[in-house]
């Protein structure tokens, strides 16, 4: 481990993540760098992923306005997941950049500042007293809605966005893991007829492989997604 | 072998709901360096290639609006040309028609004048005819019946002023007697 000891340590998936984001840097600005009005087919692929955050998710979900205002997170965000969740299905790194908490927990917090920050900013004074109290119940209700909405979207709601990413990609690897060793197992140590099970977990080890590409976009996807609602519901002229 | 997996979780070597804080840190590394790379280059560059080809696009389709309405003007021109065209023509077929209707009713009055004149000059020349027919029958009319009737009393009648009276006493009773009507009667 470089600079052991040290706050940069630098583990395996530390260097996977650092890896991941030079490898999204170099693609887009490969891509990019000479940008043409009629494209071609490696700028229209890139433009097509980035559109999807931008009309898919941004301007579909914020409107064109606030779309453009917070796309650069959301891109970040939607890229930055998607490649470092790849890394776990990727041979020779093997693990997703995202399984350990500090992507997750960075970006979820990111977006719940974000969100506070937003919501504040178009609603001064009004963004917490409708977040909390919400308009149109009667107010013997507030003694048990107050609570409730304190819980679910000031406390709850950053540590789901963390937790459903940080869980399916431990939950990927682990997987892979255990399905790849018992390949292993079964070929090299088990005695017998029994190496004939390396061939179902082998199998079944492709699969989940190709089910983790899957789940590697669609987290993403949520990620981002979960993110632009979250905004939305800031922004919202009524809570 | 199943160690091996569990030490391979336990990797992260404790609890992996706390972040250490070099996991922070590289996380923060990597998530600040795309953030501004997007934020500040690519975006941007990607924002400016769209709105060019947004400019393209609506320049082509203002074009392709300015060639139709230019079209349809050009249309209108030749349509309201050719309805011009045909009031003119309409207008120059009323005019000959009225002007060949004029000219035949000078022709038919030119030609009735015409031979009212022939009329009024052959009735003339009958009517000269017939006075000089008129004279110099009378005066031949006056000495054969004079002759005659000398023959008939035997008597010269050579005085002039006596026969002249005669003659005429004679033709104004040749005319009562005409007048009359009988043939006979002048013999």
């Amino acid at each position: 481990m470089l600079f052991a000891g040290t706050y940069f340590e630098l583990n395996r998936v530390m260097l996977i993540r650092i890896i991941t984001t030079i490898v999204i840097v170099l693609v887009f600005w490969l891509a990019t760098r000479n940008l043409k009005i009629v494209p071609g087919r490696g700028q229209s692929l890139i433009e097509m992923g980035l559109d999807f955050v931008r009309v898919g998710i941004a301007e579909d979900l914020l409107g064109k306005k606030d779309g453009r205002r917070f796309l650069p997170i959301l891109t970040t965000f939607f890229f930055m997941i998607v490649a470092m969740n790849l890394t776990g299905a990727i041979p020779g790194f093997n693990i997703a950049g995202t399984s350990v908490i500090g992507v997750p927990l960075l970006l979820a917090g990111v977006a719940y500042f974000t969100w506070i920050y937003a919501g504040l900013r178009k609603h001064p004074g009004k963004f917490l007293r409708n977040a909390l109290f919400p308009p149109g119940v009667p107010w013997v209700l507030y003694i048990i809605v107050t609570p409730i909405e304190v819980l679910s979207t000031f406390i709850v709601r950053p540590i789901t966005h963390t937790l459903r990413l940080l869980m399916n990609m431990i939950v990927g690897h682990l997987l892979l893991v255990l399905f790849f060793l018992a390949t292993s197992f079964f070929f090299f140590e088990a005695p017998g007829l029994f190496k004939l099970f390396g061939i179902g977990t082998l199998a079944f080890g492709f699969v989940f492989t190709m089910f983790e590409l899957l789940v590697a976009v669609l987290q993403a996807y949520v990620f981002t997604i979960l993110t632009a609602v979250y905004l939305q519901l800031a922004l919202a002229d009524e809570h | 072998m199943l160690r091996t997996v569990f030490s391979a979780a336990a990797e992260a070597q404790h609890n992996p709901l706390i972040p250490g804080i070099p996991d922070l840190i590289w996380s923060a590394v990597c998530f600040i360096a795309l953030l501004v790379f997007f934020w500040k280059k690519i975006l941007p560059s990607v924002q400016q290639n769209l709105d060019a080809r947004a400019e393209v696009i609506e320049g082509g389709i203002k074009k392709a609006e300015i060639a139709q309405a230019e079209a349809a003007a050009a249309l209108e021109k030749y349509t309201e040309q050719l309805a011009e065209a045909r009031a003119e023509a309409g207008t120059i077929r009323e005019q000959a028609r009225q002007d060949g209707v004029k000219i035949l009713n000078e022709l038919k009055e030119q030609a009735a004048a015409e031979a009212a004149r022939v009329t009024a000059s052959a009735s003339a020349q009958i009517e000269a005819e017939r006075q000089s027919a008129l004279v110099s029958l009378r005066a031949e009319v006056g000495s054969l019946a004079i002759d005659l009737a000398s023959g008939v009393i035997g008597q010269s009648l050579s005085d002039d002023a006596k026969a002249a009276s005669l003659v005429d006493q004679f033709l104004a009773d040749l005319e009562k007697s005409e007048n009359s009507a009988k043939p006979e009667s002048v013999n």
